[in-house]
């Protein structure tokens, strides 16, 4: 059984760097054409650290840019501005094919979609293979198959040597799935980017999923940053929570702490929303239609004051900066940084 | 007393639900036909709809809840057909009849809202006209007429009637999927079909369009059946459940019954595989394994190789649908109690 219970976030207390950090990162798309040259923040000045065999959760909706940070740390995008720190280490300074290659081998992404993120003409195998002869190309076949099994193996798809003969369509979206992490894990990561790995699999076969994430977490040391939507799955099995809103961190902390008293008003209205069979119906605010903002360039100002019911004037003129609250807990917000027990939607 | 309710004779007896029911629907089965063989997509299954009740209909994906409802509303098409059982809506059969006769039918007495209203809305014609095209379908001839209840029903939605001018592509997801909502209620039917309308949108969105969809429910009074692969999503909103596994009811009852006492392993399930954002974090396990193929299923019961609690007659032949206190089950653990009912 997977060890579930507060965990503390790994920070650099000896002065170490953290395994990945970002600072100020920003990303933004232009948009229109020649006559309307517009840009959209995806991402503005995001400042987050991950740190060693820790789970990460980024929640956000759509459009929030959680996204885009996956993207940029997967080196799909080139960030806007800001820099990515691995190890310590600038990755702006990444100049040679093989640093690059040992950086994508060291943080691997597992997307969203198992149906289209494998290819269905070769066996499952292949990818695997693949990983391998290109990351780690002192292993001779022999050696090469030894790792595929053993890392199928750690995903929970067994018999390895079996599954790893058949084809995608062989297997369900939850086995897919495990595969995607397979070919990460062969890989030796140090961190997995996940981006919404459970969202297009069965209620039922979700949990098997995020047990798998915490297992790689607690067996193979490897840290995970967990994009999703679904702030429960988040509590479930992430260390830290980052939440974003319209491309920057509303609020971070450990988990259990920013679930039980959520100090940004964003988050009191995500954690409101969602469904609680356990819970008793109630119908509080209901004025809040969810309608996430299109970032274009955005003036100064808190990007949440048009549903924010705490809003103050402060809040239309300068850009809350993400701020220290408490011990590890950091919020970007005026009115939670002057009076830190404000509480908007509970 | 045990008695098999979808299984037996066409008709036997009548699943719990109110009397005057507006929907009934009668083992109902629906398959596909291909090259390879049929695949039973949908495998007998019976329910009413009462009026102005909330039906929350919840399975996995390919437990053939979107089948069920296509098949109810004359929806499906090849290789897609009904084989068997029947659907009456307001006492009328709604299987076989003529595209004609059904389109007099949809939109009137009874609308359907797709799961995503990106596709389901043309894209190349402003909501307006759209709006337009199905109230001048039923009859609707003065130009006052169709824009003041476009106008009404985008109002009830919560849309500034503006936006009828405005095009799918210039609206967020949860404002087309509220306008395919006020599209549906043109002609305040008495029963809304809702497939999965929810599950594109964020979960703020998501809340507050089922709150939106409940008031109008009870200030209009139409009937829903809402699908929905989520369980928690309806816990708070439907009157009765109807929970599916490969094709069957495995379980159906009142929502809060169902929730308090889910009887069928499947559902105790499914309910265990929702982290809560609330209480103490405690390990989940989910349901092991995956469903069944539907074009090879087992001989006995279709949910034993995932069930915690298989004996050996699950192996041997399927279960067949209990009544316990006024709950549904299809599982022999409940057999003996549905006897001494």
């Amino acid at each position: 059984m997977t060890e579930l219970t507060g965990r503390q976030p790994a920070a650099p207390a000896d002065g170490a760097p953290p395994l990945l950090a970002t600072e100020k990162l920003t990303r933004h798309f232009k948009i229109g054409n020649a006559l309307s040259r517009r840009t959209l923040h995806a991402v503005d000045d995001v400042d987050l650290a991950i740190g060693e065999r820790e789970i990460v959760a980024l929640v956000g909706e759509s459009g929030s840019g959680k996204s885009t940070i996956a993207r940029l740390l997967a080196r799909i995008h080139k960030p806007t501005g800001g820099e990515i720190y691995f190890q310590g280490k600038p990755l702006s300074g990444l100049r040679s094919r093989a640093a690059e290659l040992r950086y994508r081998s060291d943080v691997p992404m597992v997307f969203q979609d198992p149906f289209s993120s494998i290819n269905p003409v070769f066996r499952v195998s292949h990818g695997v293979m693949r990983c391998l002869a290109l990351h780690r190309p002192e292993l001779s076949g022999q050696q090469r198959q030894e790792e595929a099994e053993r890392v199928f193996t750690a995903v929970g798809l067994t018999p390895a040597a079996e599954v790893l003969q058949r084809f995608p369509h062989e297997l369900s979206g939850g086995q897919r799935q495990r595969v995607g992490f397979a070919q990460a894990l062969a890989m030796r990561p140090k961190l997995i980017l996940a981006d919404e790995p459970v969202s297009m699999l069965d209620v039922s076969i979700r949990i098997g999923l995020l047990n798998l994430m915490a297992g790689l977490r607690d067996e193979e040391g490897v840290s995970v940053l967990y994009i999703t939507h679904d702030i429960a799955s988040a509590r479930y099995v992430a260390d830290r929570l980052i939440v974003m809103y319209a491309g920057q961190i509303a609020e971070s902390g450990p988990a259990e702490e920013v679930l039980a008293s959520p100090r940004h008003p964003y988050t009191q209205l995500l954690l409101s929303a969602v469904p609680d069979p356990r819970a008793a119906l109630a119908v509080g605010a209901e004025t809040d239609r969810g309608e996430p903002p299109r970032v274009i360039d955005p003036v100064p100002g808190c990007r949440f004051r048009w549903r924010c019911p705490l809003a103050i004037d402060e809040c239309h003129r300068v850009t809350p900066p993400l701020r220290p609250l408490l011990p590890g807990r950091s919020v970007a917000c005026h009115v939670a940084q002057a009076d830190a027990a404000t509480e908007a939607f509970r | 007393m045990s008695r098999p309710l979808s299984d037996g004779a066409p008709g036997v007896a009548p699943a719990p639900g109110p009397a005057d029911a507006i929907l009934s629907v009668r083992d109902l089965s629906a398959e596909y036909v291909m090259e390879r063989g049929t695949v039973l997509a949908v495998d007998r299954v019976s329910f009413e709809v009462g009026p102005g009740e909330f039906l929350g209909i919840v399975g996995e994906s390919g437990c053939g809840k979107s089948t069920l409802l296509f098949a109810i509303a004359g929806l499906l098409t090849p290789p897609a057909v009904v084989s068997g059982g029947s659907v009456q809506f307001r006492g009328r059969s709604m299987v076989g009849l003529t595209d004609r006769e059904l389109a007099a039918v949809r939109w009137k007495d009874l609308s359907v809202v797709m799961q995503s209203a990106m596709n389901a809305l043309n894209p190349v014609k402003s909501i307006g006209a759209q709006f337009a095209d199905a109230l001048r379908a039923h009859g609707a001839a003065s130009k006052e007429h169709i824009a003041g209840r476009s106008a009404e029903v985008l109002r009830m939605v919560g849309i500034d009637p503006v936006h009828l001018q405005s095009y799918p592509h210039q609206l967020s997801g949860g404002m087309r999927q509220r306008s395919m909502i006020a599209m549906a209620l043109l002609f305040t039917p008495e029963l809304v079909i809702m497939d999965e309308p929810t599950s594109a949108l964020d979960v703020v969105a998501q809340r507050s369009l089922m709150v939106q969809i409940k008031e109008l429910q009870q200030q209009l009074g139409f009937a829903v059946i809402f699908v929905t692969h989520d369980m928690s999503l309806v816990s708070h909103f439907s009157d009765r459940l109807l929970v599916m596994y490969a094709g069957q009811v495995a379980e159906s009852g009142p929502t809060r019954r169902v929730f308090d006492t889910p009887l069928h392993p499947y559902t105790a399930g499914l309910m265990e595989a929702f982290p809560s954002i609330r209480g103490p974090r405690v390990p989940l396990t989910g349901i092991p394994g995956s469903p069944p193929n539907l074009a090879r299923l087992p001989e006995g019961c279709r949910f034993a190789d995932r069930c915690p609690q298989v004996m050996p007659r699950c192996l041997a032949g399927p279960p067949e649908l209990y009544e316990v206190d006024g709950t549904l089950v299809r599982c022999f653990l409940h057999e003996e109690a549905a006897r001494h009912d």
